[in-house]
């Protein structure tokens, strides 16, 4: 142990040393950039197709393969980004407008009227529900429901998330999408629903 | 200028470096046979200037050297420095004259006959010919026809990142910028195909970016637009009609357009006449049946990062949605 003393040199300079190696090692860490999958493997994207859902389907099991996947869905930048390029492509603003809703729930009143797990999220937009969400199951690969369930649970996210998608390009109109929500869009209270959607909030 | 003819063996040691097909040496329209004439008039003063300053310094080095002192030595120095601060002066004021006449040229066409309107995208190119009447507006990708001799007006626009357009044989580089709209004028003096690409970094594939102009006579043109303007033609063979089939049921049909079928998706190319175009994706394979399926069966091993996502087809449903692209002329 006689070795690792450092009576040969002063406090200060181990003090600053160790600096610099902390230093060298956040930034060896941020060099290390985030993988990317571009190609889903076809075994990969039927087994995203296998959720279970609770028999009220509201919520249930995702599957194994997405936490094999690291759950990139919710927390890779890239997934989020394309999710929210397919936020726009396949026209969700048309009914859920900029995440606040319309004709359709809003994202963000801090109710979800099939639970905010990410299989729900998924079945919603695959199968479609009732009362007029259309499934996109023939509009979009499974992959790429994934990404967008993703995008639009962090749109409605209860907490801040340190993965964000790209910005807009447009002015901002409700808060971004990795920010804690602003409370104010809780306060509204949410969409009356029907009865066959769950309990009232 | 008449300076090219005077550079040929200099042209013919830089033939080298051309591709033919796309190359700001093989200057075939009005915009690009300006910019290359001043770029050679603007090389070949350089290098007398630099061939002087090489000679004078070489002469100085060799000559014996005689000390000079006294008045006539200062007059012969006063001399000296007077005529390379006047000869400096001069060359740089004759470039940058050469250079504004050459760049109003470029902008003076502006009884264009034709507009289109280019939107840049992540990665490829979507060229819409606008009209007030729709039945006479179309739109393709990656691909577009011109009349020759004839000023076309480009509006360029980006719906993603910032890119460029550039057909080094017909005009300069411009910006595709998100937001706004640059405007391109320019016209193709010989019939031919002259390859461009996106010459602005805008990601992953920026390099499998590019997309053909063809420029041909008046009436080739019209024909060709007759052509584009009709809906995509009902599939013959038993298999491409099978292979419509598919390609309605499956999300093919949500992010492209096929005209006169229900498949109108906006995010992905027009692919009503997909088999007259001669390359897909963005010039990365020529069209053939083989290269659509290779394509559709796994377009992020062909080029990775683009938005088309490998749609989970049985061998017979490709087969027969590759017999129905192929035959969408």
């Amino acid at each position: 142990m006689a070795a690792l003393s450092f009576r040969h040199g002063p406090a200060w300079l181990f003090k600053i040393g160790a600096l610099f190696a902390a230093l060298g090692m956040a930034a060896a860490i941020g060099w290390v950039r985030q993988p990317r999958e571009y190609r889903v493997d076809p075994p990969i994207s039927a087994a995203l197709e296998q959720i279970r859902l609770m028999p009220n389907t509201i919520s249930g099991a995702p599957p194994e393969v997405y936490f094999a996947l690291n759950q990139t869905y919710e927390t890779g930048g890239f997934d989020l980004s394309q999710g929210k390029r397919f936020y726009t492509w396949f026209g969700c603003a048309s009914c859920h407008g900029d995440g606040r809703g319309g004709s359709g729930p809003s994202f963000m009143d801090g109710w979800w009227l099939y639970g905010p797990s990410m299989v729900s999220i998924v079945s919603s937009i695959r199968d479609g529900r009732p009362h007029g969400m259309p499934a996109f199951k023939n509009k979009m690969t499974i992959d790429e429901i994934w990404q967008l369930s993703g995008y639009i649970k962090s749109i409605g996210a209860y907490k801040a998330s340190v993965s964000a998608p790209s910005r807009n390009d447009d002015r901002n109109t409700r808060p971004a999408e990795n920010r804690a929500p602003a409370a104010t869009l809780f306060e509204e209270g949410p969409n009356p629903v029907h009865p066959d959607q769950g309990p009232s909030p | 200028m008449k300076t090219s003819r005077f550079l040929f063996p200099l042209l013919v040691l830089l033939s080298g470096c051309s591709g033919g097909v796309q190359s700001a040496l093989n200057a075939q329209g009005h915009s690009a046979v300006a910019l290359k004439d001043l770029i050679i008039f603007i090389v070949l003063v350089c290098t007398a200037v630099w061939l002087a300053v090489v000679l004078v310094m070489a002469w100085a080095l060799m000559r014996r050297h005689k000390r000079q002192e006294g008045e006539a030595a200062e007059r012969k120095m006063t001399i000296a420095v007077s005529v390379a601060i006047v000869m400096t002066v001069l060359i740089v004021g004759v470039l940058t004259f050469a250079s504004f006449l050459t760049t109003r040229s470029l902008y003076s066409g502006t009884d264009a006959t034709v507009t289109i309107r280019v939107r840049a995208q992540q990665w490829w190119w979507q060229f819409i010919y606008d009209n007030a009447d729709p039945s006479i507006a179309f739109q393709t990708a990656n691909e577009f026809h011109i009349p020759v001799g004839k000023d076309v007006r480009l509006q360029l626009e980006a719906v993603d990142v910032i890119h460029s357009f550039w057909v080094p044989s017909l005009a300069g580089k411009q910006d595709n910028i998100p937001g706004r709209e640059n405007v391109l004028t320019l016209r193709a003096d010989k019939p031919g195909v002259y390859r461009g690409q996106c010459a602005e970094f805008c990601g992953l594939q920026h390099s499998h970016m590019a997309f053909l102009v063809v420029a041909e006579e008046e009436a080739d043109y019209q024909r060709w637009a007759a052509q584009q303007r009709q809906a995509a033609v009902q599939p013959v063979s038993a298999e491409a009609a099978a292979g419509r089939d598919v390609f309605m049921s499956k999300p093919c049909a949500a992010c492209h357009t096929v005209r006169g079928t229900q498949a109108s998706g906006t995010s992905g190319p027009d692919l009503t006449h997909v088999g007259s175009r001669s390359t897909i994706a963005a010039g990365l394979l020529e069209t053939t049946r083989g290269s659509l399926a290779a394509w559709i069966a796994d377009p992020q091993t062909l080029k990775p990062g683009n938005n088309m996502p490998i749609v989970p087809l049985t061998s017979d449903e490709l087969r027969q949605i590759s017999a129905y692209m192929e035959g969408l002329k």
